[in-house]
Formats: structure tokens, sequence, C-alpha cells
């Protein structure tokens, strides 16, 4: 409350002030008499683990979702925001973290479909020309959207809230998908928003991010304000603690792990995609030995999950040992079979690929785990055993839910996601390949899951890695290689490398990374 | 005299050609804005058999089109309640229209089975219709088969040059991004499929005006689901929809020619077969999803919609 009565008191009225937010949804609390304050011209974070109610919070701001109790005080006055319009003749902007763009059309089509009145195609084309030149935010307009890479496509959301003159600008985890060079010019962006008196307020868990952007920060915890603060005064330790009430444990260190025997072998494998817009795998070779883990860096969309879907045995290949495992060859396999030989994977998308929502963590387990685990028998499923396995997976990863009887759907995504990666990691599977193994999970869930990963691997088996996070590479890989246009790099030792080397190699999804970042890699141990 | 079965032929072509432009138009747009109707034939018959009573009743042309346009919109009206507010399964849902509109018209049309009633008039176009040999050729066909050719002319501009049918595409590309910057994904979605519901009906009622003017049960013989093809066929663009119907047209009349002349030695069995076995072909494919993206099908295509949150 005393920052509510600092506004007040001197200079202009805070540019947006909420007041006592509480949002529910069934018995669930998501916001909790959330009182936030926005100045003009600040770049204010908001820091939450997932779950603590970020989204919800900017869905009421932006219009997507109402307020059950609470006011919005804009630029003092009170408001009710109906609807994304309402925001948008507010002044208010949203970047989404999930882009909101159509893939088939052109980026001008995109910019106009986000505005109220977008006026004659022609001149808006000029506009956003300007526009982009003003602020570092290039793009063709005339250019299909799934051409371009995750910070282009970003940078029209930001142009199409920045043709509308935005007083206030909401950013929901916009780094996610950067790398750690387009990340630098995004900043320097909103700096330069800032400084010309617009608000942001900057949705991240990346500690990092927020102490060298921001120079406030709410942080949420279980749907309630548990700090307002200060990033820059603050340890990331300091902050971290804040978001999740309790201090994390520091990181095992990883040890360099003696040269196994390799036990999964990628043999020139090269193969045009099945799905629309997807990217063709060339040429890419990949060994991984017991006990190591190796890491395949790379932005989303270059040909990360054409390389799982080979993988884990749902794209069937031609030539059979183009996937050697264990020195058998596997590459005409199904998935069921490679599994039962020790190939288990986690795939990125949670819910919906690696589990189905409708059914019940018991049958979730059975699905990938009778085999290994010995579920059924004479094809009927042991449903004591298999409830077993599954409060054992809930146990083990500390899994929040109500129970195995509990369908997948109901659970948040992190905890889905400790239940997919138990579920595979306690099947002990030879060879363990996991494809962004914390999107979106809070630092708590990850920690428990980058501990489990490590533990396989110290136990013999090999495990691949495939991520977007360089943080959680670096400290989780031996050796490491990057993805970028479906073509894989010679992995190198992960001690040897930079992010800023990793960065570069990652480019764009059209751009070929320049021969001196191939360089610069090569080069580097 | 060859002007005179030119003029003969090109007139069936349009006759068969018309019912399947105004059909496959409608469900045109409710596609694009990512719904996929399989009603197209009960909202055919539907259409066909509301034009045939009211222009029984009342004698007005102008009547019977207006009653078969609000008919087929009818039953797409039960379509998007069912499948957009309720949420039900689109394929199954569409199935189930085909064989409601079936009944439906079947019922009503009872006490009419076998009566005839005038013709729509052709509208012959001033100065235009008297050219020599284009005249006849062009410009002596009723209303419908013109208003046909220019919708599908205004919906062609409608998708490309206007906002609302940017909105339209948007929609069916990518529902959750629409609704997430304020588009109404539900209205916009029920609007496309009452238009392609009217539509239809308009496609009926030609058959039952025009074509042939008196009702049979069932008189739409699967062009219900040929149209739903030529959507495809046509990359869901109007300019190839107008020139896939045509196209279709043209194959069903040469089949009746070498029917009737009979130098062609396949059993005619088989040549009437062709269209449909091209249309069920083409359904097989756009319920696979890998074809359905080579095809350049709208992402959203089938795919139900519930607002998050």
């Amino acid at each position: 409350m005393t920052a509510i009565a600092c506004g007040m008191r001197d200079g202009p009225p805070p540019r947006l002030q909420l007041r006592g937010i509480t949002r529910r949804f069934g018995a669930m609390t998501a916001n909790d008499a959330v009182d936030l304050t926005i100045r003009p011209g600040e770049i204010h974070a908001l820091l939450g683990e997932n779950g603590a109610g970020k989204s919800t919070l900017v869905k009421i701001v932006y219009g997507v979702l109402q307020a059950d109790e609470g006011q919005i005080l804009w630029e003092g006055a009170p408001v009710t925001i109906a609807d994304p319009h309402a925001a948008r003749r507010l002044g208010i902007g949203m970047v989404f973290q999930h882009f909101s763009l159509f893939e088939a059309m052109t980026v001008i089509e995109n910019v106009a479909l986000g505005m109220d009145k977008p006026g004659p195609m022609p001149a808006l084309a000029a506009r956003v020309r300007a526009m982009g030149a003003a602020y570092g935010l290039l793009l063709d307009p005339d250019r299909e959207v799934h051409t371009l890479s995750a910070g282009e496509r970003q940078r029209i959301e930001i142009l199409r809230c920045l043709l509308q003159s935005p007083r206030l600008l909401v950013m929901d985890e916009p780094t996610s998908v950067l790398t750690p060079q387009e990340v630098e010019r995004l900043f320097a962006t909103l700096r330069k928003l800032a400084a010309e008196g617009c608000s942001i307020l900057y949705i991240s868990h990346k500690l990092a991010e927020v102490q060298a952007l921001c120079e406030a920060a709410t942080v949420l915890r279980g749907g309630r304000v548990v700090a307002s603060c200060d990033p820059r005064r603050e340890t990331p330790s300091g902050l971290a603690a804040m978001m999740i009430g309790a201090q994390l444990k520091p990181q095992p260190a990883r040890k360099v792990a003696p040269a196994g025997t390799p036990r999964l072998v990628l043999d020139r494998l090269t193969l045009a995609p099945e799905a629309p817009h997807g990217v063709t795998l060339k040429d890419v070779s990949l060994t991984v030995r017991a006990g190591e883990a190796v890491g395949i860096a790379g932005i989303a969309g270059n040909g990360q999950n054409e390389l799982m879907l080979v993988l884990s045995g749902e794209r069937v290949l031609a030539r059979a040992d183009a996937v050697m495992l264990d020195g058998a060859p596997v590459g005409r396999l199904g998935a069921a079979e490679r599994r039962r030989r020790g190939l288990c994977c986690v795939p990125e998308e949670r819910n919906g690929h690696a589990a189905i929502p409708d059914m019940t963590l018991i049958e979730n387990a059975v699905l990938t785990a009778h085999r290994r685990r010995d579920l059924l028998r004479s094809g009927l499923i042991r449903f004591a055993a298999a409830r077993r396995f599954a409060a054992e997976v809930i146990r083990r990863f500390d899994v929040r839910t109500e129970g195995p009887g509990a369908l997948a759907g109901t659970l948040s995504g992190g905890n889905l996601q400790k239940f997919v990666v138990g579920r595979e990691v306690l099947q002990a599977p030879g060879v363990l390949c996991v494809s962004q193994p914390t999107w979106g999970v809070d630092a708590g869930a990850a920690a428990a899951i980058h501990a489990a990963l490590i533990e396989r691997a110290a136990a013999g088996a090999a495990v691949l890695v495939i991520s977007q996070d360089l943080d959680e590479l670096m400290a989780l890989t031996d050796r490491l290689c990057v993805i970028n246009v479906g073509v894989l790099s010679e992995p190198r030792p992960t001690a040897h490398v930079t992010a800023d080397q990793l960065g570069l190699l990652m480019g764009g999804v059209h751009g070929e990374p320049g021969p001196a970042a191939r360089r610069a890699f090569a080069d580097a141990d | 005299m060859t002007g005179d079965i030119l003029v003969a032929l090109l007139a069936t072509v349009v006759t068969s050609a018309t019912p399947l432009l105004f059909a496959a138009l409608g469900e045109l747009i409710a596609e694009r804005a990512g719904v996929l109707n399989l009603g197209l034939e009960g909202m055919m018959l539907a259409g066909a058999v509301a034009g045939f009573i009211t222009m029984g009743e009342t004698g007005s042309d102008t009547l019977a089109i207006c009653a078969a346009a609000l008919a087929g919109a009818a039953l797409a009206l039960l379509f998007g309640v069912l499948t957009l507010t309720l949420v039900a399964n689109q394929v199954a849902t569409g199935l189930a229209l085909t064989i409601f509109g079936t009944g439906l018209s079947s019922l009503a049309g009872v006490n009419f089975t076998g009566r005839t009633v005038p013709a729509l008039p052709a509208l012959r176009l001033p100065l235009l219709s008297g050219i020599p040999v284009l005249g006849p050729l062009l410009f002596r066909y009723d209303a419908l088969v013109y208003l046909s050719v220019v919708a599908a002319a205004a919906i062609a501009w409608f998708l490309k040059r206007t906002r609302a049918g940017m909105i339209l595409r948007a929609v069916g590309e990518s529902d959750i991004s629409a609704h997430s910057i304020g588009h109404r994904v539900i209205r916009i979605r029920y609007l496309a499929v009452l238009f392609g519901g009217a539509m239809a009906g308009l496609g009926g009622c030609y058959l039952s005006l025009a074509s042939t003017p008196l009702w049979v049960e069932q008189m739409t013989a699967g062009r219900g689901w040929i149209a739903l093809a030529l959507v495809v066929f046509a990359g869901w663009r109007p300019w190839r929809v107008l020139a896939g119907a045509y196209l279709f047209g043209g194959v069903t009349v040469l089949q009746l020619y070498s029917q009737g002349s009979g130098f062609v030695a396949v059993p005619t069995q088989v040549l009437a077969m062709f269209p449909y076995l091209a249309t069920i072909l083409v359904l097989t494919l756009i319920s696979s999803g890998s074809a359905r993206s080579r095809l350049s099908a709208p992402a959203c295509l089938g795919k139900p919609f519930l607002a998050p949150g």
C-alpha cells in the first residue's frame, strides 16, 4: 500500500495501477488481491514461477480476462477493460509469449490484423518500414510469416504495438525464443521506448535479464504479491528466494564423464520433413556415449522436432543403420520396439504428445512404461502395479497433483513435465532423449528434472538434451552442438564454448551462420 | 447450325455447373473461416424444396429464391449451434446434417412430387444479348447464373482486398491467435457458416427452379459432395472454384452426350461414376493431415475452438 501512497503524492499519476485484483477459476484463486503500480516510462518486471498468476494478471490488463474483484486505474482514472479493443484504445499493447501470428499470411497482414484502424495497406507498409528503421526492427512487409525466424516474428508483434503509439507495452516472456544477440537488440529497443515515456511491463522468470533491464519489480507467488523491490539492488538468489519462497539448492557439480562405449549413433541422416513448413535434416551425424550428456542447442524450428521424431521412432527410416542403438540398427523399428530395447524419449509438447490430457496419470504411465515396467499380463493392464508405478513417479519427482487417478490435463505444465520426465527416467533407459525438458517449468521443478537427467547419465546411460535454453545446456551437458536449418554442427566439449559463440551459430531460421561464427566455434577447444 | 449446337451444349454445361458453383463458393467461405461443413448436400436439398414450394404457392421467383437461401441458412444455423456453440465434432455433425436435410426435404416436398412450376425466365440483357453468336452463347441465361459468376468475383475481391476478408482468413488460419488479438472467432465463423448455408440453398433451388423445374426426392444426387471436392481441387480459391465448377459441368455433359451418341466403348455407368470417384478421392485427402498441408488448406480447418479462460 505504501507504493500506492507514493504514486499519489508527487509527480504525474501512475500509468497503470491495479488495486486488489482478484480472479478465481473454480476453486482456484489465480490472483488474490494483487496490487501493482507502473509509473510512466518505467520498465517494470513481473516475476514469478509458473502458476504464480502472471499470465492471468496480464490477461486482465489486456482485457482478455475480467477480474472478479478489484479496480484498474489508468493514469489516475478508474477504467474497465472489457476486451483487447478497449485495452488498445487506452494505449495498452501486448506482445504474447506464444506469438499470435498467422503463418500463411504476410507480415503486413499480420500487423493490420492486430490493429483497430490500420488504414490502407500501402500506407501501412510505409509506416512499418519507417517505424522498423527507427527502432531497429527491420522487416520485409510482404514476406510470409512461416519463412521468418522467432526473432523476426517477435518484431512483427512489437511493431504491431508500436504503430498504435502505446503508453504501456506488456511483454510476456519475450526472450524465451531469442538468441543472446537478439536479446541485446530487443533490450536496446525497449530502453529507447522507455526513454520516450512508454511504460513497459516485462514478465519473466529469467533473473539476470530482469536485473539488467528493469528498474522495479513485483514478485508474485501463489497468486499474491509477496514483494515489490528494485531488482538492481537484489541478488539473483534473493530474487529466486522471493519467487519460490525457499532457497534453491545449488546444482550438483557436473563431472566430466570418461568416454564410454557409443550407445546412440546417428549416421549421415538426411530426411525431408513431413509437416508443413518443416525442416529438412541434412547429413546429421552424432554419437552419444555411455555416461555422457550431449546437448543440442538451437532456436525452435530448426529441425529439432524432425530429429526427435526420427529418434523416438515415430518416423521410421528407410535405412536401418542410420540410427544405431547399442550397436544394433534400429532405423526401421517403431517407437514401442525401440523403447523395449532401451531408448526412451520425452517430446517437447507435453500435452497431447507426451501425455494424453483426458487420461489419468496411471493410464498415461501404462502407455509408455507397460513393457519396461511389466504393467501388462496377457494383454490386460495390471492396475495395481500401474498405480504403484504412477505413485512412484509422483513421489520421486514431487509432482503436485491430487493423486495417480488425476487426469493429466488437470496438471499445470510444469507438474506434467515432471511427470513425463519421471515416467521415462524411472524406466531406466539406456538412452534417454529429451526435448526442451524445462520449457515453461519453474526453477524448483527445473532443478529436479536436471538432477534426474544427470543421475541417469551417471548410471551409465547416454543422455541427449535438445534445448534452446543455453544456461540449461551449459549446466547439464558434457558436449554441445548446434542445430541450424537442419544442419548439426560438430559437437564440442561444453567447458570450452561460450554462450556468445553458440548464439552466433544458432543464427536464424533462414540465415546460415556466417563462416566467422563457424570458425569461432571450431576453434573453441 | 454448329452455332446452335454450341449454344445448346454450353447451356447444358452452365445448367450443371451453376448449382455446383453456388454450393462450392459458400463452402469455400466457411472453410476459409476454419469450419468444415460436410452437410452441403442436406442444405442444397433444403434449398431446393423450399424454393420449389414457395414458387408453387406464390408464383414469385424472387420469393422462391429468398426462401431457398433462408432454408439453407436455417440448416447451417443448426450446424453452427451444434459445432460452434456446443463444440460438437464437425465431420459427424456435417454427415448428420446431410441425412437430416435429405429426410426433411422429402417430408416437406411429399405433396409436391411430380408437380411442375414455370422455370426461371432467361434474363435477356439488353444490347449484349443481341450480339450474333456471342449473344445467345453468353447473355441469355436466368438471373441466378449471372449471380453465381458475380458471387465468385465478389468473394475473390472480398477475401483479398477487404479487411473483413482478411480477418476471416486469419480466423481460419489460427483461431487462438485471432482470439488473443481480439477478433470474435465464433461470431465470424457463424457468419461464414450461415453464408455457406444460404449459398448451398441457392445452389439447390437452381436445380428445382431452373435446370429441371420440378421436385424429386434427393434430386441433388450427390452434387453437394462434388461441390465439397471442388473446393479442395480449387485450393480454396474462388476463381479456381469457378473454373472447376464449369469443368465438372462440362464432364457431366460430355458423359451425357457420349451416352447419346454411343461412340464411346466405355459403359456409361463407368463414365457417370467419375465425378463421384474424384470426390471420394479428394474427401479422403482432406481428412489426412499431411495431404492437407500440401493442398494449402486453412490451418484450422475442422478444428473446434473453445475460447480459453
